[in-house]
């Protein structure tokens, strides 16, 4: 658990609080910027790595409230973040539809695998698709976790479910719907040696303390994944404020464009590198699809 | 609906057995004086003040897979979540039994004594005495247990249909954003708390038996 960033906004505060009671506010005090976004962002470490470089440059505070996506858009929908970073595609056109968001922009993207235990009890691991191994997991009534929360995992879950024309029951046995987040319904699979969808960076970060499971489905890296229907994007959407003049829109604007340009997508590119033998996530920015080609993976959607 | 039920069950089953373990403690050690006894009660008093969520994982850890009582399989049901509950719980009866003891009129015990009562009907003529005490106790850990988030998500597993009760119910609502989901389920919560704590209170209204 990181949790320098989380003390840090407490103490910002305090400390604004204590010079607001005895000077008046300088014009060129840093701008706070309320960023909500799912934990896989913010619990791969992704953020802390590169929000300095923003706040640095732009003289900005950043403050991110790391929940599941459905309540990441909810906190946005109500105008109590500025920016939002999620990975649910139609919840994230409904957003912008529903006139609550100014603009969705293509961030980056990973991809989602298929956990099991070793023994791979419903064989998925010769599927052609992950429709085609959801299909296995329900043929054989494996142990399935879900995780149930309206995450953008358990939307990509459903999707999946959807190609394969299944809807497991609630009431099946082997369909386990525990609402939890992605670590806790990793580990709740490992204890149960069941099957579960998860982000590979998530997966990936916790690995070592999963020695009963494997990636079963979705291959070592995010190139040997043969479906296409695993990969899972992430964008990026400025709440619509009252005012969009307002010092906070234009710090939200800002954002957006630094988290799309060149030098931060290459930043995305290069994070987790060193540490997991792969990134975690791969750049997908219009900025980055330009500059690297429109071959180059996550560019043609 | 089948959370409200379980959450009835679990709380109802967790505080049972919470009573029966931690009555006869709590009066052993508000009545009797022997050797460890300020030791126990210090450790009864840390035991109320345990975080939920420690509770949990090490009952967590104990029923898991690789755990010592791994064989039970009693981890992600509600058999598991009594556990829990019970150990968050029975403190919490015990040492406010022990206490509503302690602040009777040390005469009382006299009195009974030279009726001729022998040391069980002594006991049980104190905690009659103490019923008030003894009842506020059975409450606090019954609001301990009903609103007990941390170890109920971690032992249970907020599984649908088997092991989601209220109050892991309410967090998941508040993280997919369905606050006013959330906040109906916590109304439903309060509408249970109500009716048990009016059920223990009948308890201690009904007219005293002269002893």
């Amino acid at each position: 658990m990181r949790t320098g960033r989380r003390i840090g906004p407490v103490f910002l505060f305090a400390a604004t609080v204590a010079a607001a009671g005895c000077a008046p506010a300088t014009p060129d005090a840093s701008q706070l910027l309320r960023l909500a976004t799912t934990t896989s962002t913010y619990d791969s470490g992704l953020l802390d790595s590169i929000l300095p470089v923003f706040e640095g440059a732009y003289d900005a505070d950043v403050d991110v409230v790391a929940v599941g996506t459905g309540q990441a858009i909810e906190i946005g929908r109500s105008g109590d973040a500025d920016v939002i970073l999620v990975h649910s595609r139609n919840a994230e056109d409904a957003f912008v539809a529903d006139g609550y968001g100014v603009e969705r922009f293509p961030v980056m993207f990973n991809d989602f695998v298929l956990v099991g235990p070793h023994a791979d009890p419903a064989g998925i691991a010769s599927a052609a698709t992950g429709a085609e191994a959801l299909q296995r997991i329900y043929d054989s009534q494996s142990t399935f976790v879900s995780r149930g929360d309206d995450s953008g995992t358990h939307a990509k879950e459903l999707a999946l479910w959807q190609a394969a024309s299944l809807t497991p029951a609630l009431t099946d046995a082997w369909y386990l719907s525990i609402g939890q987040g992605m670590g806790e319904t990793l580990q709740f699979a490992h204890e149960q040696q069941g099957y579960t969808l998860a982000d590979r960076g998530t997966y990936l970060s916790v690995a070592d303390t999963l020695p009963d499971l494997m990636i079963l489905f979705g291959g070592g890296t995010i190139a040997e994944n043969p479906d296409q229907a695993m990969r899972n994007p992430y964008g990026v959407i400025q709440v619509r404020a009252p005012d969009l003049q307002s010092s906070e829109a234009q710090a939200a604007a800002e954002f957006v464009a630094w988290l799309t340009s060149l030098e931060t997508q290459e930043m995305v590119r290069d994070y987790g590198v060193a540490e997991f033998g792969q990134p975690l996530f791969y750049p997908s920015s219009t900025a980055w699809c330009e500059a690297s080609g429109p071959d180059s993976p996550g560019c043609s959607s | 609906m089948e959370v409200i039920r379980l959450t009835f069950v679990v709380s109802v089953v967790a505080l049972a057995i919470s009573s029966v373990l931690g009555i006869p403690v709590g009066s052993w050690m508000g009545l009797r004086r022997f050797r460890g006894r300020g030791l126990l009660r210090t450790l009864i008093y840390t035991g109320m003040g345990l975080p939920p969520v420690v509770v949990g994982l090490a009952v967590y850890l104990t029923l898991s897979r690789q755990g010592p009582m791994g064989d039970l399989e009693w981890l992600f049901t509600p058999a598991g979540m009594v556990a829990a509950q019970v150990i968050i719980a029975f403190p919490i009866v015990a040492g406010l039994t022990s206490a509503a003891l302690e602040g009777l009129d040390p005469e009382f015990p006299l009195q009974v004594r030279s009726l001729g009562a022998n040391a069980r009907q002594e006991a049980a003529a104190m905690l009659r005495q103490a019923r008030g005490g003894v009842i506020a106790a059975l409450l606090a850990a019954f609001g301990g247990i009903i609103s007990e988030v941390g170890a109920a998500m971690l032992v249970g597993g907020n599984i649908e249909g088997k092991t989601r009760v209220l109050s892991t119910a309410i967090v998941l609502e508040t993280r997919r954003g369905e606050f006013a989901t959330a906040l109906a389920l916590g109304g439903v919560l309060l509408v249970l708390a109500f009716v048990v704590n009016a059920g223990l209170l009948r308890l201690q209204v009904t007219p005293r038996h002269p002893s």
